[in-house]
Order: structure tokens, then C-alpha cells, then sequence
């Protein structure tokens, strides 16, 4: 559905220093630095998938989904979206795509979103049976019903990225690339977008790329994941086995039922997190966590317990770190 | 295929930027407002040919020709080139450039529908001028009227044209506001709206009917006054839309270049 290959962009970026005569000489003069944003990416991603793109900031995820979505023409490389050339824009790949921000939204500010939903339906010239059904089924699916007719500048952030979630999906897109959906959003609003976008995807047999901060957002959405930094590929594969990878200890969570010793708890084996009078935090070999509980159980007042992989927002710094100490000069 | 798509589209895209201009209802009504030069200009003239015509213009001459002006800004005015400089600037343009539809297509509806709002306040100044100054200041025969409504939408498509072209210099220069500056400052002397391009020097005047400003005002009022014979009319009628075809095809040459090459700024 998604092929890239040696996909790069590069921009000329007008550089000066602060301060008047700087400003002044610039009128005349000025001096131009060529940036790297994306550099020599290569990745396929299937029909239906749900790839997370991960990357620091200014990584080239952005970049990069500008390019899939037609908004920016590659310096070189290529990518076929659906069997298209987004460079083309050839009206049929715009009606086969979105692009959904946070930070960007086509809903007209003055208008009840219900007026942007039949602009949309026109301009993707969508047959009125299926847009008064997907309409109904979008406005179910997230709960909108009693906002759409109202402007579209008395909404919350929360209830206009529905709202533009829906705008986005009347034409029933079968790529979607989804550049930080959930920013600025609370957690329950940030829930209910992630689980409409995987009800999207089953329901449509959609391929979703989707970038965001909110490492729970990855989780609860993509198996797999493609890490970029400083525009070039740095990871591609499941976010399982990114994170036996980089980070294979468990973490054992231990609840106590009366403050413990610390050397109690230190002699348990591993490294020890936290540690205060209601429990601790340890980090594990995953090949001793059966010896470690037992330990517990027969040292510490344990009132529960809970063994789980190392957070997901640690492994990636883990690994943007590793990815930076490699690139450092 | 896809121009019978976006021609089903068009009625919705008229519907939408009619609410949209009716949302903006009080904006909308001072933006009208604000276009009163040809009232100012009106009372000065008026004050210097009261004594003597000037260069054939009479004290009702130039009632009839600067709210003649007046109607014709009013109803073939846009604002398209701040709308592009500001969604260059942002980057909001990019959700025009996702949509499978010509972001011109979709600028010309928005600003096409705002003109049922500006009928409202300019009709009633034709009917008021037309009994102010009387019927004999105005042309008589619907050829030059039938020529003059032809004029008038010919007059808006031009002005949205060399808006589009300027705007569509944003995409290379990032802002190209202060050209149409330029643009505007060079309107004002010859298109006829500061004042009739007959009180120019005749060499002066002769020079206007080869730039395209006198075809965005003046010729739409001297035919609404009947101050050009039919013929001359038809002529300027055919150089009026060479402008705006050359000034179609540049915007959409400037366009699909600067679109090939911005940067689609902001996340």
C-alpha cells in the first residue's frame, strides 16, 4: 500500500544572527544552509497496517508525511501511495488519503462543523447514501452528535479534533496519516480517539500511520513501529521486540502492606528504582523474576504485586539517546 | 471526469461561502463600508465642475460616474491575496492542497458567494443614483447593458486573477503583500477610480487601454454610462478577457511551480 524508497528532502534554510547590524546586512547578503530533513528512507508498509512513526523532534516524521500526502515534492527518492505518485496529486490519491494534525484543521471556524461535513461530502463528491450512512456511523462512533451543528470556535480541543477526526474520514480514506492526533488532548478524550481510529481501521481495512508523543498512543495502536532520527531510518520492526531489545529487564512493582527495610528490598536482586514505606519499583532479569517474587514474598510484607516490560516513553529514549551518542561528532 | 466532479461540488461551494460570509456578517458590512473613496472623490469633483464641466464632465457626470465606481468596487472587489499570503504563511494552506478540487476553484466560490451580501448594500445606491442624477446620465440600450454585465463579472474575474498571481507569488517569496501594493497603488491612477480616465492627457489615456487596470473599473462604468460606443465596448470587451485568460494561465503556471517548491510551513 505504502512503498518508500531513498525517499529524501532537503531544504535551503536562511540563517543570521540576532541583532541589528545582522538584520540590516541580511537585506544585502544573505546566507543559506542546506538541511537535511529526511535522507535516504526506505520502508513498505501493507494494506491495513498500523504503523507508529517515532522519532526526537525534527526527526523528519512531519517531513516525511508531507511527502506521502502529496504536500511536499522529494529533493529525490520515490513513494507510491495506493499506486499512486503523491507528488502528483492526482485528484483519485487525494480522495484515497488524509492527512489529520493536531496543530492544522480544515473546519471552518465560523461555521457549525455539520457545514464543513457537506462541503467535504461535495468537494470528495460522495455518493449521499454513503455519506448520510458513514456520517451517522462517525457521529456514533465518537459521540458527536449534539456538537455539529454547533460553530465550530465554541467547541473544546477535545470535541474539535472529533469533529475533525469525522471531517477527515466522510469520504472513507483508505490511507491515513495521522501527525499527532491526541496533542493537547485530556486522557479520556486521548482514549476515545485512539479507540475510534482502531475501530476506523477495522472497520475499513484502512492503513494508518500515526505519529505522536503519547507513547500509550503507540501502544494501544501499532504492533509495529519505524523510528527515525535525523531523517534516516533507525529502527523498523514490532514494538515487542523493540523493547526486548533495548530494554529486556522487567519491571516488578511491589505494594507493601507496612514500610520495608531498603536493604530488605535491595537484597531481592536487581536494580532498585524506588523505594519508599508503601512499596518499590525494581528493575529485573527477566530470567529471575520467578526467584525474585519468591524472595519477596518470604522477606517482604508484600501486599501486591505487578511485573510488566519497561515503560514504553524509557525504551525510546533509550533508544533516541543511543541514536544521538552514534550520530554525536 | 474530474471537471464534471467539481462542477456537482460548485452549488455547495456557493452555499458554504454564503453562510460563511453571512457568519461574518459585521466584519463583512465594514469591509464594505471601508470602500468610500468614490464618495470622497464624488464630493471633490463635483465642488471643481461646479462653476464649469471639466474635460466634458458635468456636476451629475461625475455623480453618475463615481457611484458607478462605487457599484462596480463594490460587487467586483476580493480579497483573495490576503487569504493566500496568510495561509502561505501558516502552512493552513496545506488542507486546501489535500482536497481533490483546485484550491482556485474553491477561493473563486468563496468569493463569488459573498455577492448576493454585497447586492444588498449596492443596489439600493443604483436605484438611489439613478434617481439622484437621472436616466439620461446612464446608458439606454441593452446592448451597452447587456455589454456592461458581461463587463462587470469580467471585471471581478480579472482583479481575482491578478490577486491569484500575486498570491501565488507567496509560495516563492513567502509574502508577496507588498507587490500588490504596488499593484493597488497603480490602480488607483488608472483604472479610473480616483478619477475619470477621460481628464487624463490623451497620450496618458491611450497608454491605459494596454495595462489591465482600466479593464477592472473604468470600462464597466463607461458602458454602464454609455460613454463608449457599442463597438468601442466590444472591443474593450475582447482585450478585458485576454487580460484575464493571460492572467488565469500565468496563476496557474506561478501556482503548480511555487506549490513544487514550498515548504508547507508549521507541524
Amino acid at each position: 500500500m505504502i512503498s518508500v524508497r531513498h525517499l529524501a528532502k532537503h531544504y535551503l534554510v536562511h540563517r543570521r544572527p540576532p541583532g541589528l547590524v545582522a538584520a540590516m546586512r541580511s537585506v544585502v547578503s544573505r546566507t543559506y544552509e542546506k538541511v537535511v530533513a529526511v535522507d535516504d528512507l526506505s520502508f513498505e508498509i501493507a494494506a491495513g497496517e498500523r504503523v507508529g512513526f517515532l522519532g526526537p523532534n525534527g526527526a523528519g516524521k512531519t517531513t516525511t508525511l508531507k511527502m506521502l500526502s502529496g504536500l511536499l515534492h522529494p529533493t529525490s527518492g520515490e513513494a507510491t501511495v495506493a499506486g499512486f505518485t503523491p507528488r502528483h496529486r492526482a485528484p483519485d490519491f487525494l480522495r484515497s488519503i488524509m492527512l489529520v494534525t493536531g496543530q492544522k484543521q480544515q473546519l471552518l471556524w465560523d461555521l457549525p462543523p455539520a457545514e464543513t461535513f457537506e462541503l467535504n461530502r461535495a468537494i470528495y463528491d460522495v455518493p449521499r447514501a454513503q455519506y448520510d450512512a458513514t456520517r451517522a456511523e462517525l457521529v456514533e462512533l465518537l459521540g458527536i452528535g449534539a456538537l455539529i451543528t454547533q460553530p465550530t470556535r465554541t467547541l473544546s480541543l477535545g470535541e474539535r479534533m472529533k469533529c475533525e477526526l469525522a471531517a477527515a474520514l466522510l469520504h472513507r480514506p483508505g490511507v491515513l496519516f495521522l501527525d499527532e492526533p491526541t496533542i493537547g488532548l485530556d486522557v479520556t478524550m486521548q482514549s476515545a480517539v485512539r479507540g475510534f481510529i482502531r475501530s476506523y481501521n477495522e472497520r475499513f481495512g484502512a492503513t494508518v500511520i500515526l505519529t505522536s508523543h503519547y507513547m500509550d498512543d503507540v501502544a494501544a495502536l501499532c504492533k509495529r513501529v519505524i523510528v527515525i532520527d535525523r531523517g534516516r531510518l533507525t529502527y523498523d520492526g514490532s514494538l515487542d521486540a523493540l523493547v526486548r531489545e533495548l530494554r529486556p529487564d522487567k519491571r516488578l512493582t511491589l505494594r507493601f502492606t507496612r514500610p520495608a527495610d531498603r536493604q530488605d528490598v535491595e537484597a531481592l536482586g536487581g536494580r532498585v528504582v524506588t523505594c519508599d514505606d508503601d512499596g518499590a519499583v525494581l528493575q529485573i532479569d527477566p530470567h529471575s523474576v520467578r526467584a525474585v517474587i519468591e524472595r519477596a514474598l518470604g522477606s517482604l510484607p508484600i501486599e501486591d504485586l505487578k511485573i510488566e516490560d519497561a515503560p514504553l516513553e524509557e525504551v525510546i529514549a533509550d533508544l533516541f539517546a543511543r541514536s544521538a551518542a552514534k550520530g554525536a561528532p | 471526469m474530474t471537471a464534471t466532479r467539481t462542477l456537482r461540488a460548485v452549488p455547495t461551494l456557493f452555499r458554504v461561502g454564503f453562510a460563511g460570509a453571512v457568519a461574518y456578517r459585521g466584519e463583512f458590512l465594514i469591509w464594505i463600508l471601508s470602500t468610500n473613496m468614490p464618495l470622497v472623490m464624488l464630493a471633490l469633483f463635483r465642488e471643481v465642475a461646479r462653476e464649469a464641466p471639466v474635460a466634458g464632465f458635468g456636476e451629475k457626470d461625475f455623480a453618475a460616474y463615481f457611484l458607478a465606481t462605487l457599484i462596480v468596487r463594490l460587487m467586483t472587489g476580493s480579497w483573495v491575496v490576503w487569504e493566500m499570503n496568510t495561509e502561505i504563511r501558516s502552512g493552513d494552506i496545506a488542507m486546501r492542497l489535500l482536497r481533490p478540487i483546485h484550491p482556485f476553484v474553491h477561493y473563486a466560490a468563496d468569493n463569488l458567494s459573498a455577492i448576493p451580501m454585497r447586492a444588498i448594500l449596492a443596489l439600493p445606491i443604483a436605484l438611489g443614483a439613478l434617481a439622484w442624477v437621472g436616466a439620461s446620465h446612464v446608458a439606454h440600450d441593452a446592448a451597452h447593458w447587456a455589454i456592461a454585465l458581461v463587463a462587470l463579472f469580467g471585471a471581478w474575474a480579472l482583479t481575482f486573477a491578478a490577486m491569484l498571481v500575486i498570491g501565488s507569488l507567496g509560495l516563492f517569496w513567502e509574502s508577496s503583500l507588498s507587490l500588490y501594493d504596488l499593484w493597488l497603488g497603480l490602480f488607483f491612477i488608472f483604472s479610473g477610480y480616483l478619477m475619470p480616465l477621460a481628464l487624463f492627457p490623451s497620450w496618458l489615456r491611450g497608454a491605459t487601454w494596454w495595462m489591465p487596470f482600466r479593464y477592472t473599473l473604468a470600462f464597466p462604468v463607461e458602458t454602464m454610462l454609455g460613454l463608449e460606443s457599442v463597438t468601442q465596448s466590444l472591443r474593450s470587451l475582447a482585450a478585458q478577457w485576454a487580460w484575464v485568460t493571460s492572467f488565469f494561465a500565468l496563476a496557474l503556471v506561478l501556482w503548480r511551480r511555487g506549490v513544487a517548491r514550498y515548504a508547507v510551513f508549521g507541524g
